[in-house]
């Protein structure tokens, strides 16, 4: 078992800068997940702590012990990967025991290694299988497998589940987070999808631009995004916007004004904020409310009404332009072409500067400070 | 679309296998004709070939010209020349152009491309134009031998083997077919401890038996076939493979029949050679598919 540190580690190719510095530091047993919109470099990222890309500059530690330099067989990692490159030739019991072969373990003790981890992840019927008699979820089960085996202090996975159908993707996201239970081994995880990453992660980095825009828990980077890109990119469907001036500071928290909104005190730090700023209010559409139940209302024409059952999904468009959406109870009656009321409450909001970095929160749910499984 | 009825599609798959048919026969008949005439005497041979008796054996059929070519020739050490040089250049050609093509694919090192380039522009290089430079080079080589060291390989089965250990358009085939694998799979057998020795041996070719048995047939063959370049290097008769040997039955009187009793013998290793990997061809792409 092992901790992780990343100190400014950077990545290029030739003259393009992939990775532009990022510092993370995973603490031993952890499941950390890197998000991020396709091609931010989660991938790349995932691969030099595997050894699989040189790291250009900065340090990796896995263990305490600097990995730069060293060939992924030395660094204690295992990688599951998302074409799951199983050997084709070789069988379920070959693809797992292959390793430990060419470490030239006894064998006796790859022939129990093996089997336990059959045993663990049920592949003990398939065992003398090939790689192509195998259904997509046995495959993936045997990347585990072959992971599983080479006892590593840090696993890797990118992407495992993105090439198994939906249902298959929850048992299998279940059956990920009861191996890091029941091995309570460091984990690294790599997705763009957002449910495995706020159901399976102690910590999430959010990648972007090639740089770890921000570290923390599910519950800090639903609650408490630091800037808009995270309050965008976490949460669905995303996070609506209302651009708004700052019409007065005080201890209360910031004044706020806009057409659509008219003026409202949000409980918000106000740190840099000073009278005449440009800003941007955030108010996710599941605290929205129908009609003029909460404290700031907005009027609009429904745009669009998506019925789920047991919610629905409204989208309003003001007569300033300004679009809303709002998820509200899945029996409302409202219709397309209506004139409706979305409203929801001042503590609900966020509130991020011109530059896009938010302003600390005064009112936040309780559950921020929940750790995974309690 | 309307439906086609029973008939249509019945008269277009007679006519599909009609055409079939009728080129398997087009590629079948000479050697039909080969097999067929190295059965009669030459005479016979000669004024069959006016009508379809040169297909069939009808006739005065006999073995004797197959007895008269052992006796013209030494048929046996020429087929086993043949096949002895053959098999050892494919297998080592194989070898030796697999690790390039391996390195080419999947290792870094400085000048790579440029290697490549070079390696393939040899490609349009023809035996011929460098004949006469290798011929000299060949003679003046040193071989540590059972009784110390010689010079100059002339009349040897090296001398037909050490050159075709490497060839571009081999070389080429590996680079080609290695690029399409997934790299991952590489990267997988990587952080399973193995070297690149290993990944070459264990995995990378296990999974490679298309391009083998491309590479082997191609090979088989230009080996085989090779003429020109035993012909310059084998004076005496120890070393000669099957087509130098063919000369020795095209002396003063051609006796045609004993020519095909010759050509059949020294074709039947090809063709058996052929089927064999054909069969193993199949089976290996049939194994390979990373995933479905
Ligand atoms: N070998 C390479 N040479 C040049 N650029 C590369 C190379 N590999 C990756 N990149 C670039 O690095 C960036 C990050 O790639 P990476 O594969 O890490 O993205 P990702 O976040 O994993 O994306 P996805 O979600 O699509 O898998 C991309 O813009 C890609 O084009
Ligand atoms: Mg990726």
């Amino acid at each position: 078992m092992a901790s992780l540190s990343m100190k400014s580690v950077r990545k290029s190719y030739g003259a393009v800068e992939v990775i532009k510095g990022v510092d993370l530091d995973i603490a031993d047993g952890e499941f950390v997940v890197f998000v991020g919109p396709s091609g931010c470099g989660k991938s790349t990222l995932l691969r030099m702590v595997a050894g699989l890309e040189e790291i250009t500059a900065g340090t990796m530690e896995i263990g305490g012990r600097v990995v730069n330099d060293l060939e992924p067989k030395d660094r204690g990692i295992a990688m599951v990967f998302q074409s799951y490159a199983l050997y084709p030739h070789k069988t379920v019991y070959d693809n797992m025991a292959f390793g430990l072969h060419i470490a030239k373990a006894p064998r006796a003790e790859v022939d129990a290694k093996v089997r336990k981890a059959a045993e663990i992840l049920k592949l003990e019927p398939y065992l003398d299988r090939l790689p192509k008699q195998l259904s997509g979820g046995q495959r993936q089960r045997v990347a585990i497998g072959r992971a599983i085996v080479r006892n590593p202090e840090v696993f890797l996975f990118d992407e495992p589940l993105s090439n198994l159908d939906a249902a298959l993707r929850v048992n299998t996201r279940a059956e990920i987070a009861k191996l890091h239970r029941d091995l309570g081994a460091t984990m690294i995880y790599v997705t763009h999808d957002q449910v495995e990453a706020m159901t399976l992660a102690d910590k999430i980095v959010v990648l972007e631009g090639g740089y770890a825009q921000q570290i923390g828990t599910p519950m800090e980077l639903y609650h408490t995004p630091a800037n808009l890109f995270v309050a965008g990119f976490i949460g669905s469907p995303k996070m609506n916007y209302i651009e708004v001036t700052v019409a007065g500071v005080s201890t209360d928290g910031v004044k706020v004004a806009a057409p659509d909104i008219g003026e409202a005190l949000l409980p918000i730090d106000p740190g840099k904020a000073a009278v005449g700023d440009r800003a941007t209010l955030g108010i996710r559409p599941e605290d929205m409310r129908h009609g003029k139940t909460d404290g700031i209302t907005v009027s609009g024409n429904v745009e669009l009404v998506e019925r789920l059952g047991h919610e629905t999904l409204v989208e309003i468009t003001t007569t300033n332009g300004l679009d809303l959406k709002g998820i509200i109870d899945g029996t409302t009656l409202i219709s397309l072409g209506d004139t409706t009321d979305l409203s929801f409450a001042a503590a609900s909001c966020h509130l991020f500067d011109s530059a896009g970095k938010a302003f600390t929160r005064r009112e936040v749910p309780e559950v921020v400070r929940a750790r995974r499984g309690t | 679309m309307p439906s086609r009825t029973p008939e249509t599609r019945a008269t277009s798959l007679f006519m599909r296998y009609a055409i079939l048919v009728l080129v398997a026969l087009i590629f079948v008949f000479p050697l039909v004709f080969m097999l067929v005439s190295s059965l009669k005497p030459s005479m016979q041979l000669l004024s069959d070939t006016s009508s379809i008796r040169a297909f069939l054996p009808v006739g005065d059929i006999s073995l004797d010209n197959y007895t008269a070519s052992f006796a013209r020739a030494p048929v046996a050490l020429f087929i086993f020349n043949s096949i002895f040089v053959t098999s050892v250049t494919v297998v080592l050609n194989l070898v030796i152009c697999s690790m390039a093509g391996f390195s080419f694919a999947f290792l870094d090192w400085k000048g790579k491309d440029v290697m490549l380039s070079i390696v393939i522009a040899t490609l349009i290089v023809p035996l011929e134009t460098i004949a006469i430079p290798l011929l000299l080079v060949v003679n003046n080589l040193p071989w540590i031998g059972a009784d110390g060291i010689e010079w100059g390989w002339l009349n040897s089965y090296r001398v037909q083997i050490v050159p075709f250990l490497s060839d571009a358009l081999t070389v080429f085939l590996f680079v080609q077919y290695f690029r399409d694998l997934p790299r991952d799979l590489i990267e997988a057998a990587r952080i399973d401890g193995a070297s690149w020795f290993q990944i070459y041996a264990k995995v990378i070719m296990p999974i490679s038996g298309p391009v083998i048995a491309t590479a082997a047939i191609l090979r088989f063959l230009a080996m085989y076939n090779q003429y020109l370049w035993p012909l310059m290097v084998t004076q005496s008769e120890q070393y000669r493979p099957v087509m130098v040997g063919l000369q020795y039955f095209f002396q003063l009187n051609t006796d045609w029949g004993q020519v095909m009793a010759y050509l059949s013998m020294i074709t039947v290793p090809v063709l058996a050679f052929y089927l064999a990997l054909q069969r193993a061809f199949i089976t290996s792409i049939a194994s390979t598919g990373i995933k479905g």
